[in-house]
């Protein structure tokens, strides 16, 4: 993202800027999306690349391609097998689900109650955003009726000056006087 | 500071908030709290209860005979969860088939081998080892260890004549009597 | 005896902690200061009076008494004495009188502090300290007591008991069975020590958070007050979290540092809520918006704090750090019930008193980048949060069990961190209360030049994942805009004092502590960050089975396998070790040891790697499977982890980072507030 685009996002004000976070969550809606690959030879490593998204309930909370008990050697096996036998790598973490139950594939699969674990983060954020942006317009539009006067740049201490330079000596300033 | 509060005050800042919001708060908050309340009582209860009725269930067999518990009404059923890759097991596999032939000739007592996360070829090799001749099967989708809970293998479960569950053991039998002491007294 | 000592000594501060609770009642009611006096006496003993407990059971794990129950549950007489003595927090009883023991040195240490200023607090703030020790003391010694022990009956049965039936012998088993294997590494003696600290000190901001919502006093006075203490329990917090990858890295043997289980989840929620705060509470100091947001954020963070807690302890959700199945889950459910009820309704009481004595004048000023921070942690909190308890209402509603593994957070809070990386690039350029496209433009744009031709040469040297790119982008800006703002402090400052370079460094830094102390934090993130983007993205492995003096190659990395020793430990393990050698390019690096150590009475394996480590990155070799009688070839899995360490230097310096800013003040005279309230001149920019 460069400099000028970000630029102009930042411009667009509250809605642009609201924007750019809907982009993060379409980003994060669209990128929950099954991988897979799958090649002939079951070699140890391809057999890992299936492993290394499955799970075993013997197990707990250690991907299977790492589990060192001997059930999650004995699935290893059981892939490297159905990887010569030509299943895809979907179709093996199909079969598995099926013959272990769902909690053997790293992410539930996206059906029934278990789409509320992809719909609803994304809601919650939408939420929030929704929050933000009311609490920013409550927050500024007495202000524009008040007080026009403190908008743009008319309130910086010396134009000429770097502003940054003028805060932090008027800030050591300050500092000096309260420590002495 | 007080000058400067009414200066700034906004009017919409400082109302109560609608009903509707702190009726939805609070309704997310029991309703979590109820969530959590309910998978903590799921864990505390542990296996079905003895003198609890167990829910009916099917398991289809290695060979692909499938067996209902719900047409086994009136006679026991014993249901021991096992695994190839599960050395205790091993110890009782004997026991367990010595058991089946001495009750397989009244037909009053159903045995139920139930493999739980096992692969195929490894579970073969291990009736085959053990020469079982029960039926076997494998808990498909793990179903049935989740509606026992089981906390691992061996698990033997054993459920008298009325559908109820009579007899758990945790762990391996160590002999023929210990599985017949279990099974005799719910005989007629 | 000893025991009963322990023992006595637990009742006597439980019964103190709950006298002090009715003296601060008492104290409020009749508007008394003596009750209140007292009640904080009450608190300040239940420290030594806990340190006692605590000293006791370390006596007893020490001498080996295993008639007690504790003692015979994790320790043995092989453990060295260090682990003895760890073993206090090695498990479920013990680790509750540790918590115990931290929480009461916390809350005895906030009343040491004088109160002058703040006398309404002080009731209040008592009450709620003593109210959650009572709770932890309470479960102590109704659930979990640490001082029961083993007796033999009349009757010959054996029994647990803290006090004999009459009749009934001592019971002393010979040994103990040993602490949990996976706890036997020196990164578990200091994990849970500062895990638990950062959980007790964030205690003390909600307790003073409460008394603020009660006593009606909604200026930022209980900000001030425990802007340090929250600052400290981050501190421990954040340490404890790096300790952890750190020891899932080197002895869980997986290859990875974070597996999103959880617990660690669990430890991870307080931790983003508490950042939200540390980042908010700058707000309504400086210009007195967002109070009640600070509010719900302190009273989200201890809340999870204990349900964090109890997630770990009562078995509701399955991992690897669960401890044994416990009766402590209803009470601990109780507990939570009750603290999150009465803190939403105090909220909602006092919801309208809490409202901002400022306004917002521009969406890029500084609090308005700050909200979106909190956005996007919230966001983040809210991935974690469903990914955690999602596994148990599927249980609950359709009886399958699912897994909700790292995919899913990556995927689903990855761009949430990539926003808050760029943010944290951008925030440090705006300013309080008035900020515009053009003033942030000027100050950014040469940083962002000089983070753009970072990419580009990154992205000559190969590296062509988009992804990987952004992340670099960001971590790039972040790091030029950081050291830019220290240049442009020191040369404001030696143009002002005439100072040396290295002087006008210091002092900046000393008279600005928590501003420039959090950009050193905000480099270690980005470090880290770098280190995740290296291990997250160029992460190779592969896994292959050699016979002796064959090898495995993985990139322009070599490992030879040199031979395998199998041989039994004093301690219980029977280990296999393999001896490799790693080149690269036909030059030998180092020799690595991969072993799996097997404790031969709980069967438990543990793969421990051999890992090669470099500032650019790490050669992690796992030992997989072998072959016992015939040597036809060991199995080795090869992880080539790219920048890894850089998480750890990172951390290293985050670490660092917080201890400046955290660190206390020659001289605590606080800037008077009033001044600069609500102010619309951006002439307010210092941390303090």
């Amino acid at each position: 993202m460069s400099k000028d685009t970000l630029m102009l996002k930042m411009r667009k004000s509250l809605w642009g800027w609201a924007g750019l976070v809907i982009f993060l969550v379409g980003v994060l809606a669209l990128s929950v999306y099954p991988v897979n690959a799958q090649q002939p030879t079951p070699s140890d490593d391809d057999v890992n690349r299936v492993a290394k998204q499955m799970y075993c309930p013997v197990c707990e909370n250690i991907p299977l391609d790492v589990c060192p008990t001997q059930a999650c050697a004995q699935w290893r096996e059981l892939i490297r097998l159905k990887l010569s036998e030509g299943l895809t790598d979907e179709e093996i973490r199909q079969y598995f689900a099926e013959q272990y139950g769902d909690r053997v594939l790293d992410v539930p699969p996206a059906r029934g109650l278990n789409w509320l674990v992809y719909v609803l983060p994304p809601l919650f954020l939408l939420g929030g955003i929704w929050i933000v942006v009311r609490v920013l317009r409550s927050m500024r539009s007495p202000l524009a009726a008040m007080n026009v006067s403190t908008r743009g740049d008319e309130t910086l201490p010396n134009p000429n000056e770097d502003p940054y330079l003028a805060r932090i000596e008027e800030e050591l300033r300050r500092r000096e006087k309260e420590g002495k | 500071m007080i000058e400067e509060k009414n200066l700034n005050a906004d009017k919409s800042n400082r109302t109560t908030l609608p009903r509707w919001v702190v009726g939805l708060v609070f309704t997310a908050l029991i309703g979590f709290l109820v969530l959590i309340g309910l998978g903590l009582r799921r864990t505390q209860e542990g296996p079905i209860v003895i003198g609890q009725k167990v829910p009916a269930f099917e398991l289809k067999t290695f060979e692909g005979e499938v067996y209902r518990t719900a047409e086994m009404q009136g006679k026991v059923i014993l249901i021991n969860f096992w695994a190839s890759w599960c050395k205790p097991c091993e110890q009782e596999a004997f026991e367990l088939e010595e058991a089946w032939q001495y009750y397989k000739p009244g037909g009053e007592v159903v045995f139920l081998g139930v493999d739980y996360v096992d692969t195929e070829p490894e579970a073969k090799a291990f009736i085959q080892q053990f020469g079982l001749t029960y039926p076997n099967g494998p808990d498909l989708r793990t179903r049935i260890s989740q509606m026992f809970r089981i906390k691992g293998v061996p698990e033997t479960y054993i459920i008298d004549r009325e559908g109820k569950l009579a007899f758990v053991k945790t762990g391996p039998f160590l002999s023929v009597n210990e599985i017949r002491q279990a099974i005799d007294p719910l005989l007629p | 005896m000893l025991a009963n000592i322990g023992f006595g000594v637990l009742v006597v501060s439980f019964i103190t902690s709950v006298y002090g609770i009715v003296a601060s009642v008492i104290g409020i009611r009749k508007n008394s200061l003596a009750w209140v006096e007292s009640a904080r006496k009450a608190m300040q003993i239940t420290f030594p009076l806990i340190s006692i407990v605590a000293l006791a059971i370390i006596l007893l794990l020490v001498t080996g008494q295993y008639q007690v129950q504790y003692v015979y549950n994790v320790t043995s007489s092989t453990m060295p004495l260090y682990l003895k003595i760890t073993a206090l927090w090695g498990g479920q009883a013990g680790s509750l009188v540790f918590w115990s023991w931290l929480m009461s040195a916390f809350t005895t240490a906030v009343t040491l502090r004088k109160w002058d200023r703040d006398r309404e607090f002080l009731p209040w703030v008592i009450l709620v300290g003593l109210i959650t020790l009572t709770f932890f003391l309470a479960l102590i010694i109704f659930f979990e007591n640490p001082f029961v022990r083993f007796w033999v009956s009349a009757s010959g049965n054996q029994i647990i008991a803290m006090f004999p039936p009459e009749g009934a012998a001592p019971l002393i088993p010979a040994d103990g069975r040993g602490l949990n294997p996976l706890l036997r590494h020196p990164g578990m003696v200091i994990h849970p020590p500062m895990l638990y600290l950062g959980f007790v000190s964030f205690v003390i901001p909600y307790a003073f958070g409460v008394a603020a919502l009660i006593t009606g006093r909604t200026d930022d006075r209980w900000i001030r007050i425990t802007r340090r203490w929250t600052l400290v329990a981050w501190l421990f917090l954040s340490l404890g979290l790096v300790l952890g990858s750190r020891w899932a890295y080197d002895v869980l043997g997986w290859g990875g540092y974070w597996a999103w289980d959880p617990v660690e989840n669990a430890a991870f929620m307080p931790w983003l809520t508490g950042t939200a705060f540390l980042h908010s509470v700058m707000i309504q100091e400086k210009r007195g918006l967002f109070k009640r947001w600070n509010m719900i954020l302190i009273i989200l963070t201890y809340v999870l704090v204990i349900f964090g807690t109890f997630l770990t302890r009562s078995g509701v959700l399955s991992s690897v750090h669960s401890f044994a199945q416990s009766a402590i889950g209803p009470m601990f459910f109780g507990f939570i019930a009750l603290s999150m009820i009465l803190s939403v309704w105090l909220l909602i009481w006092r919801w309208q008193i809490l409202h901002s004595e400022g306004t917002m004048h521009s969406l890029l000023s500084r609090e308005a980048l700050f909200l979106l921070n909190n956005l996007l942690f919230m966001g983040i909190l809210a991935v974690v949060f469903w990914g955690t308890v999602y596994p148990l209402i599927s249980e609950l509603f359709t009886g399958q069990k699912v897994t909700v593994g790292p995919a899913f957070y990556e995927r689903s809070a990855g761009p949430l961190f990539a926003g808050l990386l760029l943010l944290m690039g951008i925030a440090p350029l705006s300013a309080w209360g008035h900020s515009t496209v053009k003033t942030l433009g000027k100050a950014l744009w040469k940083p962002a030049l000089a983070a753009l031709a970072v990419v580009v040469a990154v992205f000559a040297g190969g590296v062509r994942n988009p992804w990987a790119l952004m992340g670099f982008l960001f971590v790039a800006l972040v790091v030029f805009i950081t050291l830019f703002e220290y240049y442009r402090g020191v040369r404001a400052r030696r143009h002002r004092t005439g100072e040396n370079w290295l002087s006008a460094l210091i002092n900046l830094m000393g008279r600005n502590r928590r501003r420039y102390g959090g950009y050193i934090i905000h480099l270690g993130v980005v470090l880290m960050a770098l280190g995740i983007i290296g291990i997250e993205m160029f992460q190779t492995e592969t896994q292959g089975t050699i016979p002796p003096g064959g090898s495995l190659k993985l990139g322009p990395y070599e490992v030879t396998f040199n031979r395998l020793d199998i041989f039994d430990a004093a301690d219980g393990r029977n280990v296999a070790r393999a001896t490799v050698l790693v080149s690269k390019d036909g030059r030998t690096l180092a020799e690595l040891h991969p072993r799996r150590d097997l404790y031969i009475d709980t069967m438990q394996p543990m793969t421990i790697p051999g890992v090669r480590s470099t500032i650019e990155d790490d050669l992690y070799v796992l030992l997989v499977d072998w072959q016992p009688i015939s040597s036809t070839g060991v199995t080795f899995k090869i992880y080539h982890n790219p920048l890894i360490n850089w998480l750890w230097i990172g951390g290293f310096v985050f670490i660092l980072g917080t201890l400046v800013a955290a660190w206390p003040d020659r001289d605590p005279q606080p800037v008077p507030v009033t001044a600069r309230r609500g102010q619309v001149v951006p002439s307010s920019s210092s941390g303090d």
